[in-house]
């Protein structure tokens, strides 16, 4: 009997947790789309008020005349983005190629935990090291070398400090990425009298080239959405910058520079919350379409 | 031939230069922040909290921040925890025959790690809002806990998944209900790599500006209940560096350092315990 | 007698503290089907990689004695290891076919060599596709990429490719064992033709296979060379005791 009791609560916990486990698989499933849709419901106001081509593709900013393009924003975020995977790009691929087909197990084993602090470093200290190195060497050197007057805190700055913080995410997929490409294919290369070097050129980056190219993308993703250390360095003007060391104005740090403070004015909340729900369906786009390019090369391999 | 052997040598060097240059970039973070952070760090600085005000007092520490971030990350690790475990527990054996619904949780997970803090800010805000909660710790901790959440699980996921299904197959034919499976055996089984998991969301946490920017307001107490402001490390980084006053941009830097170690712990930690799972598999 | 092409004497290999190869002496005869034959985990694969060096690629290998081709030892070389591997070529247990057309597959290993421009390579990648029975199957579309081939179709690009840096030797590692039997037989078929021109080492454990094929036969156990003969001397009057059980199936 006492067995009996015990078996049936067990067995009743045992269902209980099921029930709980549903419900949060059916809550993690859902939590993307009711994050996009209160954001898309917040910025229905203004997209109410302004045209969805006059939101994206202006480049008047006066929230207090009801003005609001988004365009400047858009520019800063994309230009800050591309220097940040130009600067990132090489470091990342010779870096990968070279822990994985150069280096001894010493050396990787040596390098895990540096690429490993890189990428646990908190944005706002990557801010920090930026106004105290990145941009006084911007405004000091690299903008005058480019013949530019520039007070350091610009586009040029937020991209450097994004480069350093994109290297060990995209790293990281890139060793993983390498791995896949099978030994044997590197074996048949170096059997037909090919160097190391040319068998990676000419077979490991070709085959990997589907793989290289969603790292990238992930990393774009990545890059697109930092907030803190970019909006630290990259100096915050509205204005649709005409080079490279003038500041610009992410989307990034629009949000974080003005919500709740503009409460007062609906359509500015409303605003930014456009801004946020466009933030979110750039970064996950980009993060499907990576990701799913790589599951299907895993699978293939 | 000789252009090849060129070539090859050029992009040797190349690459050495780019390996040099992960080491060189990370010495030179960590360099700078200790050199600009040790002077100020002294025991007023982690005792006292800001006297006359964080953004203009010049007297007083950081403590606020300190105990702040502290109650904010455990918080939010915690309340992650209720939902990070069972879920993956759930992913890895209730769901273990169905590959394909584990996959496409996973794949939204991975969709959820990438979404940027500042949306989770942005959504916490609204939440906040909706729900008739004001700038505080308990709203802080919704939604870091939300953001971390992901990593979390994920963490968690990837040692579970290595576990062998014969040795659930075999718990389950001696009589264990599957929840008996997943904490007798599966926790027991992962817990370095639970612990690994639960310490990369605490350094993801406790590190992140853009979530608790609009969450949990700012103050100059320490808190003393759930519904109050908090102040946070990184928050104090970077409010106080906007300063004009010098001696608050040192309180910045002494925070900056502080918040550093914390990381630095960490990365040790886990390198110190996956390590320790690792040799434990062989 | 037959001139000897490869002649490998007292070669020891170590990964880490394990010893793979142990005192390994074996003559390779020049334009003879040599089979190394023996149960998996023998060493026949690491002894393959030793030859034409890939094993270098492992950084933890540990290398003694000799491995003279031509008389020349390789282990010791002060050439390029590169025209060292190019007198070799490899077949390797699954086709490796290269992210590339059919055409460029063949003409890889030729435009490391040198040559260039589509037509200076088109004869050679002719002639060795047909060296490779394989010309009648691709001619229509060389320029697809070689993953659509089939896989025996891939494993005999695979050989054209090979034969086309103009090797001296092929080495092929099992290069039947993910094949359906037809193509495994077209396979075997061209080593047969093809020893006129070229030494083959042939590693596998397949006990009829080495009896259609070799000329001698090597066999390996755990890392030792337990018994080397012609073929006919091999299987129908063994030496060794080890040789007889194994011939006998008594272990695997």
């Amino acid at each position: 009997m006492a067995l009996c009791t015990n078996y049936k609560t067990r067995k009743l916990k045992d269902q209980l947790v099921s029930l709980w486990i549903r419900f949060m698989v059916l809550l993690v499933v859902a939590l993307p789309l009711i994050i996009a849709f209160s954001l898309f419901y917040k910025s229905w106001l203004i997209l109410g008020h302004s045209s969805l081509s006059e939101l994206l593709f202006s480049s008047v900013w006066r929230p207090l005349a009801g003005k609001f393009g988004f365009f400047p924003f858009i520019i800063s975020s994309v230009w800050v983005t591309f220097i940040g995977l130009m600067l990132t790009a090489p470091i990342c691929l010779l870096s990968a190629i070279f822990l994985t087909y150069y280096g001894s197990r010493h050396l990787l084993r040596f390098m895990q935990p540096v690429i490993d602090i890189l990428a646990g470093i908190p944005s706002v200290i990557y801010g920090v090291w930026g106004i105290l190195v990145i941009v006084p060497a911007v405004g000091k050197y690299l903008a005058p070398m480019f013949g530019y007057e520039s007070s350091g805190f610009s586009i040029m700055a937020g991209g450097i400090v994004l480069s350093v913080m994109l290297i060990p995410f995209v790293l990281n997929i890139l060793i993983e990425i390498f791995r896949t490409v099978h030994h044997d294919l590197f074996d048949a290369s170096l059997s037909l009298g090919a160097t190391k070097w040319q068998t990676i050129k000419h077979v490991v980056l070709r085959k990997s080239f589907a793989g290289i190219v969603s790292a990238f993308g992930l990393g774009l993703s990545r890059a697109f959405g930092e907030t803190i250390a970019v909006l630290m360095v990259v100096g915050n003007v509205v204005g649709v910058p005409e080079n490279l060391f003038q500041p610009g104005y992410p989307l990034p740090a629009l949000i974080a520079n003005n919500y709740g403070e503009m409460l007062s004015i609906p359509m500015f909340d409303s605003a930014l919350m456009f801004a946020a729900l466009l933030l979110m369906v750039v970064v996950v786009v980009f993060n499907i379409i990576s990701r799913r390019t790589i599951i299907y090369l895993e699978s293939k391999h | 031939m000789w252009w090849r052997k060129l070539e090859e040598k050029i992009v040797y060097l190349l690459m050495v230069i780019s390996v040099a240059s992960l080491v060189i970039l990370l010495l030179a973070v960590l360099i700078s922040i200790f050199v600009k952070g040790t002077p100020y760090l002294s025991w007023e600085m982690v005792s006292q909290t800001p006297k006359g005000g964080y953004y203009f007092g010049r007297e007083g520490g950081v403590l606020n921040a300190i105990v702040g971030s502290l109650y904010l990350s455990f918080g939010a690790v915690f309340l992650s925890l209720i939902f990070s475990l069972p879920l993956s527990l759930a992913m890895n054996i209730h769901l273990r025959a169905r590959p394909k619904i584990v996959n496409r949780i996973r794949f939204v997970l991975d969709i959820l790690w990438g979404i940027p803090s500042i949306v989770y800010g942005a959504f916490g805000f609204t939440i906040m809002i909706y729900l008739g909660i004001k700038a505080s710790l308990l709203a802080g901790i919704i939604t870091v806990g939300l953001f971390i959440m992901p990593i979390m699980v994920r963490g968690m996921d990837e040692v579970m998944k290595n576990v062998p299904v014969s040795l659930i197959e075999s718990a389950i034919s001696l009589g264990s209900t599957r929840m008996e499976v997943a904490f007798k055996v599966m926790v027991r089984q992962t817990i370095p790599g639970i612990v690994t998991a639960i310490l990369l969301a605490f350094g993801r946490g406790i590190g992140d500006v853009a979530s608790v920017l609009f969450t949990t307001g700012y103050t100059d107490n320490v808190p003393t209940s759930i519904t109050q402001q908090t102040a946070t490390l990184p928050l104090a980084v970077f409010f106080q560096l906007g300063s004009p006053i010098p001696e608050v941009q040192n309180r910045a830097y002494a925070s900056a350092l502080i918040l550093t170690v914390i990381i630095l712990i960490i990365s040790i930690a886990v390198r110190f315990l996956s390590n320790k799972y690792y040799s434990n598999r062989h | 007698m037959e001139d000897t092409k490869i002649s490998i004497q007292n070669l020891n290999l170590w990964f880490g503290k394990l010893k793979i190869l142990n005192e390994i002496n074996i003559e390779i005869p020049e334009n003879k089907v040599t089979v190394i034959l023996g149960p998996s985990g023998c060493g026949k694969t690491t002894l393959m990689r030793t030859m034409n060096r890939l094993v270098d690629l492992q950084g933890e290998a540990r290398i003694s004695g000799k491995i003279m081709l031509d008389g020349e030892d390789i282990l010791n070389t002060k050439r390029d290891i590169t025209l060292v591997r190019q007198k070799m070529g490899l077949l390797s247990q699954r086709p490796t076919t290269l992210p590339m057309s059919i055409f460029n597959n063949v003409a890889y290993g030729l435009r490391l060599k040198g040559i260039r421009g589509r037509k200076k390579l088109w004869p050679h990648v002719e002639k060795h596709l047909i060296e490779a029975n394989l010309w009648d199957e691709v001619k229509d579309r060389l320029h697809d990429p070689a993953s659509r081939l089939s896989i025996g179709q891939q494993q005999r690009l695979c050989l054209a490719r090979g034969l086309a840096v103009n090797p001296e030797i092929i080495l092929a590692d099992e290069p039947t064992s993910a094949l359906d039997p037809i193509s495994a037989a077209v396979i075997e078929n061209q080593f047969y033709k093809l020893k006129e021109n070229y030494t083959i080492v042939l590693v596998t454990h397949i006990m009829r296979q080495a009896r259609r094929i070799a000329d001698n036969v090597v066999f390996m156990y755990l890392g030792d060379v337990i018994e080397q003969a012609p073929v006919d001397e091999f299987f129908n009057n063994p030496q060794h005791k080890m040789t007889r059980e194994y011939l006998r199936g008594a272990f695997y």
